[in-house]
């Protein structure tokens, strides 16, 4: 029992980060490895700047109902803004240039923050209450662990439902398949660019409040290991394909929480190994993902 | 009065010249063939209407207004719809979501999504095949169930001109029958003037209207379809021989 809700919580913030990626890849064919970058800046605008090892708060204090949006918005902000400022330019580069503006854009966030308030993981307790155990079928879970579960399926509605229903859901969607024919359909290209950006830094503020919230952490480098699982959940998923990353991520949290348990002790410290190999055995037999989208296939 | 208007147009790509001082006007209402062997330049001539690859040299008026270098979306914001080649429906989406991706441009008008009820209805009339498989994946209809959609999708838009890139490419002859009839219908219906590219001059020919000759990228004849239809000209457009 305390597996599966290990695996389904790990399983969460992979496939959130997976979402985060593949929401940008699916309308501009950008691999955005600043995105782990993004979830550690959205916890430490939560502080003031300070090299001590207790975080000096500014908002952490705020109540659940606007800390979260508060968050979310600095997520979805830092991406919109990282879109205007950087990619924007490299519109019309190839896809390999923008991948490195990426990169590039993710060390200048990073040492910023390092500059800010060095490398030292600081502690911070975000919601509390949130640390008590509960019970369910006679296994005593953290309560986090249940809401993070909670949280992620809620989020995947919210956004499935916003997909299929709305307008600029419907513009999104067109835009990830064929983006020349849904702009000579009068999709404006900027915004529907934005809209991903956003949608994107605000899942990957998520992923951060939530990573903070279970570590009672926040270290610079806490995007990145993330990053590292949900960007390959998004390629064993099918790049591009939004429920192919979702799937694919919670594949990967089930694996490496499964593989922590079956694995004999010794071989344990060499769990990612495990995972990493399984990921190989996977694209193998299914080069194009589990889920393949549709712009990113060959044409014939 | 002119609707659209093209003025020594030029296209490359690289170092490649695909298109070299084209000139045109296409008044509102008319239908225009624009016809040549491969390589004429036809499809590179309509991407750079339609913004996809600005031209190189030259001026492109629509409705008044120089579009040249305007962006994609802002060019189908005017009223110039297009419809390339190859189709490009948008495979995973219903073709109830093809056919209304285009309406969000006038979801700043009043009234915008009863206008876009009406609108599907209308092409749902037009093509009633597209009302019945409504709720299923575009991706898997027939070519020419396709072109009937993307035809139907750049009609949502209600545009004053409609571009199309070889209607009758991979189609069966009865099929691209159907197809022209329900656009000529469609013109005398709603007033549209019509822009279309077509490798072969007969269907030019048949359905009648004015026809620009291409080859090697520059207009060899801009006249009547069908009184060009015997010309020397033509067949040397074709064939090759002559003096070119």
């Amino acid at each position: 029992m305390q597996t599966i809700f290990d695996a389904l919580s790990l399983g969460s913030l992979y496939a959130l980060g997976a979402l985060g990626i593949a929401l940008i890849f699916g309308v501009m064919r950008l691999v955005n490895f600043a995105h782990g970058d993004v979830i550690s800046f959205s916890i430490f605008a939560l502080m003031w700047p300070s090299t001590d090892a207790m975080a000096v708060v500014f908002a952490g204090d705020l109540p659940w109902f606007l800390l979260i949006p508060f968050v979310l918005a600095v997520g979805a902000g830092l991406s919109v803004l990282s879109e205007i400022v950087v990619f924007r330019r490299f519109r019309r580069a190839n896809p390999a240039t923008m991948m490195i503006a990426s990169f590039a854009l993710g060390f200048v966030i990073r040492y910023f923050l390092l500059m800010l308030f060095s490398s030292r993981p600081k502690s911070i307790s975000l919601l509390p209450a949130l640390s008590q155990p509960v019970e369910i079928f006679g296994a005593r879970i953290p309560l986090l662990q249940v809401i993070t579960i909670c949280a992620t399926i809620a989020m995947l509605f919210a956004l499935t439902a916003f997909l299929k229903r709305t307008r600029f859901g419907l513009e999104m969607r067109a835009a990830a398949e064929n983006f020349t024919m849904a702009r000579m359909l009068g999709v404006r290209a900027n915004r529907v660019i934005m809209g991903a950006f956003a949608l994107s830094g605000a899942l990957a503020a998520a992923i951060g409040l939530i990573l903070a919230a279970q570590t009672g952490t926040a270290d610079i480098q806490m995007g990145a290991a993330v990053m590292l699982m949900a960007f390959i959940a998004t390629v064993i998923g099918g790049l591009g394909s939004l429920p192919g990353a979702v799937l694919a991520g919670f594949l990967l949290g089930a694996a490496s929480v499964v593989m922590q348990t079956v694995l004999p002790i010794d071989a344990r410290p060499f769990r990612d190994a495990f995972v990493y190999g399984a990921v190989i055995l996977v694209l193998i037999f299914r080069p194009q993902g589990l889920i393949a989208a549709r712009g990113t296939k060959e044409r014939v | 009065m002119s609707l659209l208007a093209l003025s020594n147009i030029t296209i490359r790509y690289g170092r490649l010249t695909a298109v070299r001082n084209v000139a045109f006007t296409l008044t509102e209402g008319e239908i225009l063939f624009i016809t040549g062997p491969n390589g004429a330049g036809k499809s590179s001539l309509l991407r750079a209407i339609a913004g996809v690859t600005p031209p190189a040299g030259g001026r492109i008026d629509f409705a008044g207004a120089d579009i040249t270098g305007r962006a994609p979306e802002d060019i189908a914001r005017m009223g110039l719809s297009m419809v390339p080649e190859g189709r490009d429906v948008f495979g995973s989406l219903t073709i109830e979501e093809n056919l209304l991706v285009g309406t969000g441009m006038h979801a700043r008008e009043r009234n915008w999504r009863s206008r876009a009820a009406t609108e599907l209805e209308a092409v749902y009339d037009t093509f009633p095949i597209l009302k019945d498989r409504r709720h299923s994946q575009a991706g898997l209809l027939s070519g020419g169930q396709q072109q009937m959609l993307v035809i139907g999708r750049a009609l949502m838009t209600n545009p004053r001109l409609i571009a199309i890139d070889e209607p009758s490419l991979g189609l069966a002859p009865n099929i691209t029958d159907q197809v022209y009839e329900r656009l000529i219908a469609l013109r005398a219906h709603r007033a549209l003037t019509l822009l279309i590219v077509e490798q072969s001059s007969t269907r030019a020919q048949l359905v009648g209207g004015r026809m620009i000759l291409m080859r090697g990228g520059e207009v060899l004849l801009d006249g009547d379809a069908r009184a060009m239809g015997q010309s020397e000209a033509m067949q040397a457009a074709y064939f090759g021989y002559g003096d070119h």
